[in-house]
């Protein structure tokens, strides 16, 4: 169907940035991890998304940098291809079609032109059984190459990328799959397994769970269920291999790294802390502790200085030389389980759940960063197994954001579990919630519905909670009577029952007239002004799941589903069913901003997706299997943009977007074609230098930079096109003038450097926009280029924008002009020097 | 008293057998003998070569301690703190002659690797070299005298150099001149032990002069013994590293520390195909609950002794083939020799202690039960004598006459008969004054099963027949054979009609003596293995034996050949199960009431072999019994097979069955050692 086709379940925003190891730039300036069907590349230092590489049609599985050019990247991804970025700018340089899904990707640098990939065997769909490829590179030109030379290195590779590694200078490969651990050594083309036993002498299990390899010595780690590391060495003997056992880790080793040199081994585990072993002197250990969250992945960058742990809470923490923690990226934070509903508050546009343990968070979709997580149980989180602690299992925000009430609840097995309702108001100065009202208590049992009467009227003062105690309760803010007792709180206004029935749901239609109660099996609508039972609606048999007035133009109807698999539409008008369905609805969703209602309906396993208007028989749009397992969390979050979209299957998405977590705590959206290429399209260029480091040295004697260059970067860092560059603004010129004169060369040799620096800053602008133009004849130019083709790629295109931007900027000098002043720059300027020196 | 199927059990648990720790090891790799020196001043030689069995044991003195142990060629040495250097006359299992080394308690002695020259490190600081002649040793030299005793020595392969640990340092002596060449400082602990001074426990010098020590600081440090720098610190463990052992290739050397750990540390090239070589920390093994105090690296093993008193034999798996009884674990608790003797007739149990002797009368009950049910106790067991010895030598050989009437023991320098008159109220003891002169040097005692003879093993493998009677006791017979065999006999059995005597000695032979005729009647073809026990059979007059490689054999006396149920079980082999075992069958006895039935137990089991059953497959269950009580009858009958191993009772050190039929079994379970020794050092554990 092409209508289906049109729009893509995509992760956007909020993925697991965590789900493989990041990759750290060579000049530790950036890391880029795999987030979902992109590959983000975040700055190391303003902890800032600089760069989104996107391509890949499926879940990316692996980021990896070039070993044999460190300003580009590889990635892989379970949609059958491997491809080559230029991270810096995000311009992608090439892909490579394998064909499998790939699970994950390796490379060595003593490998030229060759790739590793981890494929799921022939004949096997699942994870359980995967092959290590290596895969040889073709050189032919071309931005889409099919790659056909591939050739098998290891079987039963495990699905935990962890467990691969390769030896000093690619000699071998280590793989560990259960608990044999396999190494392949290349030259040879010879292979050792060592198992150990199934369980060690204390019955834990000796499961292999990462693998590292010492980057000079033949020494491979091995990182273990039980949380002990074993060094192996001596492995090319077929007995007499031997280890070395170090324990500190009480549960899973992780992660393990060693360090560029050597000199370090870095592992972690489910303890949050960092452990560095000092090679050779294993006994010392040094420890950073208290990181937040267990630790999955280790990553270092080539020169060593800057150590990178992925957490479990979705977080990258970026560590300066094992001491200091400098930064932290953090992801929608990912906790064991979403009990809140979804919400979007409406001032900050952020998407409102469970994060840390007792916290909810905001998390901005459209910037895609967490915003700010609001502690709500205001009590030490204690990580111990088996705790009862207080968790957020229910939030709502009012219409205008200004209150947010929160529900807490600690369950004991032997007490009834102990409930609290805060309210919080927004607290304007500070831009944040404030706690007003703490309710201990507000139902002797459970909470099952809690919800603000939306009018946004500007002062919103109703608040409804329903509880399994058979009572709903109206909470209004009221002023104290005692102008000493503060500002005004939350007090009980009115409590409920019908007929000893539980309230399961409520829900206020969208002018706040009317409030839906569900009483198990019976609707009950009720007029917040009055408190009076307005009408009852029955439809048997079936407890009622959710409840959802209409919108907009359908305020008329009121939807419910029902235990017994029905969707019911009744009209509050004529107070009857209207129309009704047999589907398993798991979620119930309105649209705020259109009358559009989603459904989520769990099927076969799978969840499929409806939506439609209350008064068309018609769904606008349908999608089977949107994800595997029940959604029972969802939003839809206002567009901050509304698309322009003509489709009639994607109008519903124009003004708002839905967001969904699936089971596995991933959140996901429907993305429209029109909208991906949008954002393909806009790729932003972003300031690079290659070289590792600025010195006036480089500057003036090293390799000369065109400064056409400065033209080419982003506008943004550009200086104003109208204003006439300075001729003190050349860099050289800058360098030369503030650098410290100890560490400039003698005078004599500066000086016809200083001088043609100062004359030639509007020539070579000049001379490059003639060699744009022309034919590349400049020999200089030519000289820069670098010998890898991909990288002429990458520089074919850059002149042209670069000539687009400068046509409008520089002022066109004339032929004779440009004539002058190269006989300018062509004169001796050896007197000067002379000068200087008598 | 538990009733155990036909039997009624007396189940022994008063017998407070204590080891005492191992204090040194020394190995043979010629002879693949080990030397293990215990605390109390005995020497225990194991055949590494013959299951790790405990061939000989030299009993100890009370004030002898060995701190260290040294074969040169076959010959045994040891030294102490009491300045004496021993050497062992390991024929009659009697220390030879002792001589003193004027240079106060002895640390340590090492040999060179020609066998020529003994060295003896003292505690006023002096290396004394001692020459070793062909039938003594002789003082040659002192090295330069140091400040602070010498704790460790090394020797340099090469016999020119010597290193010795002491106090805060290690020196390296040329032992030509005598003067020490270099002089390496080896860091004291950090924090509070800063002040406290670093004992060089031991130091071993390598054939490429490399100089690998561990001391008290918990540090094993690798030196470079020609320039005198230090190469590397593995800092190994937060107490001390007491003990080091280099292999035989010198690729791998064993740490042992205060913790009971073992570190190992093997000379690895750092990447693979190089030369460069380094010291490299690997594994570590923990099978000790105290002091790790000796060591010994043989080329398939590591053995370990310690405070713990257990010889722990691991071997290392790179080395050996997996799963075979080559690569498993041995430890080594309980003597392999009986220390138990029962007066069958009277009901007593004879206990012997290193210093003294236990008489305990056993309980009785008048109940009968079902199986598996503890009888109430009539009469409880009661200590009857405690005897102390004279005199500081410690017992050898203990003897209890089977009416319960004679007791003897004896120890390296005499031989102690005493009459016992026991009645219901009272106990006396009287000691035979007059003993014949040629009981003297005896490494076995036994009394014949009428009690009226003394059967006491003697030098050249000599069996001394003394005849006992009412007051006194005579002389009879020295028996001998003609195998020229020095080696000390460790096996008397005689036969229950006392007409034969059967012996068996280190050499592997077993010689069966007609005692009507006093002459040997044969020699049972010798087998490669040590006899573990022997025993001739009441009515048949066949011998069983049973060998330290677990292999059965029944030899008929009067045939002289081997019998046929012998020959068909040499056929089929034994079940590997039963090869397995690691402690050797220490005892064999009869039942009178049914012939077929051969009574034995090692350690862990108790087993009766049914000589008219079919012998066990190889893939048949050998330890049945349990699965046999759960089967129908005819098919328990298909099922079962000749031997009927029980495993209810552990740690057995004596099994026997009394004239009334009642079983004894004297237990000594290894928790009851366990909490009888000291404290270990502190250690961290886990979530405390």
């Amino acid at each position: 169907m092409v209508e289906q086709a049109e729009i893509r379940v995509v992760h956007q925003g909020g993925s697991n940035i965590t789900f493989r190891e990041p990759a750290i730039s060579s000049d530790s300036r950036f890391l880029l991890c795999a987030s979902g069907h992109n590959v983000k590349v975040f700055s190391t230092v303003t902890e800032e998304c600089v760069q989104e590489l996107r391509g890949h049609a499926d879940l990316v599985t692996g980021v990896l940098l070039r070993p044999s050019n460190h300003l580009q990247a590889y990635s892989c991804s379970a949609d059958g291809t491997v491809r080559l970025w230029d991270f810096t700018d995000g311009i992608l340089i090439k892909t490579y079609v394998i064909g499998y899904p790939i699970c994950s990707i390796y490379a060595s640098a003593s490998h030229d032109g060759v790739i590793f990939i981890a494929t799921p065997t022939k004949g096997y769909k699942t994870l359980d059984s995967l092959q290590l490829l290596a895969v040889h590179l073709p050189q032919t030109a071309g931005q889409l190459v099919e790659t056909s030379d591939l050739s098998a290195v290891l079987s039963d590779v495990s699905a935990n990328p962890a467990t691969v590694a390769f030896g000093r200078a690619g000699e071998y490969v280590a793989s560990t799959n259960g608990v044999q651990l396999q190494i392949f050594f290349f030259k040879k083309q010879k292979s050792f397994r060592f198992s150990l036993k199934e369980n060690s002498c204390s019955g834990r299990s000796n499961t292999f769970t990462c693998v590292a390899c010492h980057p000079t010595d033949d020494c491979i780690a091995t990182g273990h269920e039980d949380g002990k590391i074993r060094l192996w060495r001596n492995f090319d003997q077929k007995r007499e291999y031997t280890y070395r056992t170090l324990h500190w880790h009480h549960s899973t080793v992780r992660a393990l790294c060693f360090t560029p040199e050597g000199s370090n081994l870095l592992s972690g585990g489910v303890e949050s802390v960092l452990v560095q072993w000092r090679y050779q002197q294993e006994s010392q250990q040094d420890f950073l502790p208290r990181l937040g969250a267990a630790i999955t992945h280790i990553a270092v960058s080539p020169d060593g200085a800057l150590f990178c742990t992925s957490h479990s809470d979705n977080k990258i923490v970026l560590i300066q030389s094992c001491v200091k923690v400098s930064s932290i990226i953090q992801g929608l934070v990912k906790g064991e389980a979403v009990q809140t509903d979804l919400m979007v508050d409406p001032r900050s546009k952020a998407l409102v759940l469970n994060g840390k343990p007792g916290h909810l968070q905001f998390y901005s979709l459209q910037r895609d960063r967490l915003l700010f997580n609001l502690d709500v149980v205001q009590q030490e989180f204690i990580h111990q197994e088996g705790l009862d602690q207080f968790q957020v299992v229910m939030a709502t925000l009012d219409g205008a954001g200004a209150w947010l009430a929160t529900v807490e609840e600690r369950k004991q097995e032997t007490a009834e579990a102990e409930l609290n309702l805060k309210l919080w108001a927004f607290d304007e100065p500070s831009q944040s919630f404030v706690l007003n009202t703490t309710v201990s208590t507000p139902h002797e049992v459970r909470i099952t519905a809690v919800t603000f009467d939306p009018a946004a009227r500007g002062q919103t003062s109703l608040l409804v909670s329903c509880g399994r105690d058979g009572l709903f309760k109206a909470w209004r803010l009221a002023v104290p009577a005692h102008p000493d007792d503060g500002g005004p709180s939350w007090t009980c206004d009115f409590v409920s029952a019908y007929h000893g029935l539980t309230p399961q749901r409520c829900c206020f239609s969208a002018d706040g007239s009317l409030l839906a109660v569900g009483f198990q099996e019976v609707v009950t609508v009720w007029s917040p002004a009055s408190w009076e039972l307005l009408l009852t609606l029955s439809q048997p048999p079936g407890i009622i799941r959710d409840l959802c007035f209409g919108r907009l133009s359908c305020s008329k109807f009121l939807l419910g589903t029902t235990s017994s698999n029905q969707l019911c539409c009744w009209n509050l008008l004529t107070c009857s069913l209207e129309w009704s369905t047999s589907m398993e609805v798991s979620l119930l969703l309105a649209d705020p901003l259109s009358d559009n209602m989603a459904a989520f309906c769990h099927q076969d396993g799978n969840t499929d997706l409806f939506v439609f208007k209350p008064s068309e028989p018609r769904p606008l749009f349908s999608q089977k299997a949107v994800c595997s397992g029940r959604v029972s969390r969802a939003v839809f979050a206002p567009r901050e943009v509304a698309l322009e979209s003509c489709e009639e299957s994607s109008q519903w998405l124009n003004r708002s977007q839905l967001y969904f977590l699936t089971p596995l705590m991933d959140l996901l959206t429907f993305s429209t074609r029109a909208e991906e290429e949008r954002l393909m399209t806009a790729s932003k260029q972003l300031v690079v230098d290659d070289s590792v480091a600025m010195t006036p040295f480089q500057l003036l004697l090293g390799k000369r930079r065109p400064h056409h260059q400065a033209a080419v970067e982003d506008p943004a860092v550009r200086p104003p096109a109208d204003r006439p560059v300075p001729p003190g603004g050349s860099a050289a010129v800058r360098e030369l003038l503030q650098s410290p004169a100890h560490v400039l060369p003698a005078a004599a040799a500066l000086c016809s450097v200083f001088m043609e620096a100062l004359l030639g800053v509007a020539t070579e602008t000049r001379e490059n926009e003639t060699s744009a133009g022309e034919t590349p004849s400049d020999p200089e130019e030519e000289e820069e280029e670098e010998d890898s083709d991909q990288e002429m790629e990458t520089r074919a295109t850059r002149p042209e924008r670069g000539l687009l931007e400068t046509d409008s900027a520089d002022p066109v000098l004339s032929r004779a002009q440009v004539r002058e002043l190269r006989r300018v720059r062509k004169l001796d300027h050896s007197w000067f020097s002379s000068l200087l020196d008598s | 008293m538990i009733q155990m199927g036909e039997f009624k059990v007396h189940r022994v648990r008063f017998f407070d057998y204590m080891p005492s720790a191992i204090r040194s090891m020394a190995f043979n790799s010629h002879t693949e003998r080990l030397a293990v020196a215990r605390a109390d001043g005995a020497v225990e030689i194991f055949n590494f070569a013959d299951n790790y069995f405990q061939e000989k044991v030299i009993a100890g003195r009370d004030g002898r301690s060995i701190e260290a142990l040294c074969w040169v060629g076959r010959r045994l040495f040891s030294a102490g703190l009491e300045g004496e250097i021993t050497e062992y006359d390991l024929e009659n299992l009697r220390p030879r002659y002792s001589i003193e080394a004027y240079g106060g308690p002895i640390w340590t002695i090492s040999s060179n690797s020609q066998g020529t020259l003994l060295a003896a490190g003292c505690e006023d600081g002096t290396v004394k070299m001692f020459e070793v002649l062909e039938d003594r040793i002789q003082f040659q030299t002192n090295l330069s005298r140091q400040k602070g005793r010498i704790i460790s020595l090394s020797w340099h392969p090469s016999g020119a150099q010597i290193a010795a640990g002491m106090m805060d340092m290690i020196k390296i002596f040329d032992s030509e001149t005598g003067q020490a060449t270099h002089r390496l400082l080896v860091d004291r602990g950090v924090g509070t032990s800063k002040s406290r001074e670093v004992v060089v426990w031991s130091v071993a010098f390598l054939n490429d002069h490399t100089i690998i020590s561990g001391d008290s600081a918990g540090k094993v440090q690798i030196w470079d013994g020609l320039t005198g720098t230090l190469i590397r610190t593995h800092l190994v463990t937060k107490w001390d590293v007491l003990v080091l052992a280099v292999s035989q290739d010198e690729s791998s050397v064993i740490a042992g520390t205060s913790e009971g750990t073992v570190v190992q540390f093997q000379f690895l090239p750092s990447t693979v195909g190089q030369q460069d070589k380094l010291w490299v920390q690997t594994r570590t093994f923990k099978n000790h609950s105290h002091d790790v105090r000796a060591l010994v690296h043989t080329d398939t093993a590591v053995v370990s002794g310690g405070m713990d008193t257990q010889l722990v034999v691991r071997p290392l798996l790179d080395k050996v083939e997996k799963n075979t009884q080559e690569s498993a674990l041995h430890k080594i608790a309980f003597p392999h020799r009986n220390l138990v003797s029962c007066a069958k007739k009277a009901g007593l149990l004879l206990f012997q202690f290193p210093d003294h002797l236990e008489l305990w009368r056993l309980g009785e009950s008048d109940r009968n039960g079902t199986p598996g049910e503890s009888l109430p106790v009539k009469r409880k067991p009661e200590k009857l004598i405690q005897l102390k010895i004279k005199g500081e030598d410690h017992i050898c050989c203990s003897a209890l006459s089977p009416c319960g009437s004679w007791l003897a023991y004896a120890t390296v320098a005499a031989v102690r008969l005493y009459r016992l008159q026991l009645s219901s109220s009272n106990v006396s003891i009287q000691k035979v004054s007059k003993l014949p002169r040629e009981l003297k040097s005896v490494h076995q005692l036994c009394f014949s099963s009428d009690s009226c003879r003394l059967f006491a093993s003697s030098s050249f493998s000599s069996v001394v027949v003394v005849a006992l009677d009412q007051t006194d006791c005579k002389y009879l017979h020295t028996l001998k054979h003609k195998s020229g065999s020095k080696q000390p006999i460790h096996i008397l059995s005689p036969s229950e009609d006392g007409q034969w005597l059967a012996t068996a000695n280190t050499d592997c032979e077993i010689h069966v003596f007609n005692l009507r005729k006093m002459k040997l009647h044969c020699s049972v073809p010798a087998y490669s293995s040590c006899p573990t026990a022997v025993s001739i059979h009441p009515t048949s007059g066949n011998l069983v034996s049973v060998h330290a490689d677990q292999q059965i054999f029944e030899f008929s006396l009067k045939q002289k050949e081997y019998s046929v149920w012998s020959r068909q079980l040499q056929r089929q082999g034994l079940h590997p199960l039963w090869l397995q075992r690691d402690t050797p069958v220490t005892q064999i006895t009869f039942n009178p009431n049914n012939p077929a039935h051969i009574m034995l137990h090692d350690v862990f089991m108790f087993c009766i072999i049914d000589q008219s059953l079919p012998l066990p497959e190889a893939k048949s269950k050998l330890y049945n019994q349990r699965i046999l009580q759960s089967l129908p009858e005819p098919q328990r009958l298909r099922e079962s097979h000749a031997f009927k191993a029980c495993k209810n009772f552990q740690h057995l050190l004596s099994v026997n069955l009394l004239e009334d039929l009642s079983l004894v079994v004297v237990e000594r379970p290894l928790v009851d050692i366990v909490c009888q020794l000291p404290a270990p050092v502190r250690q961290k554990l886990f979530a405390t």
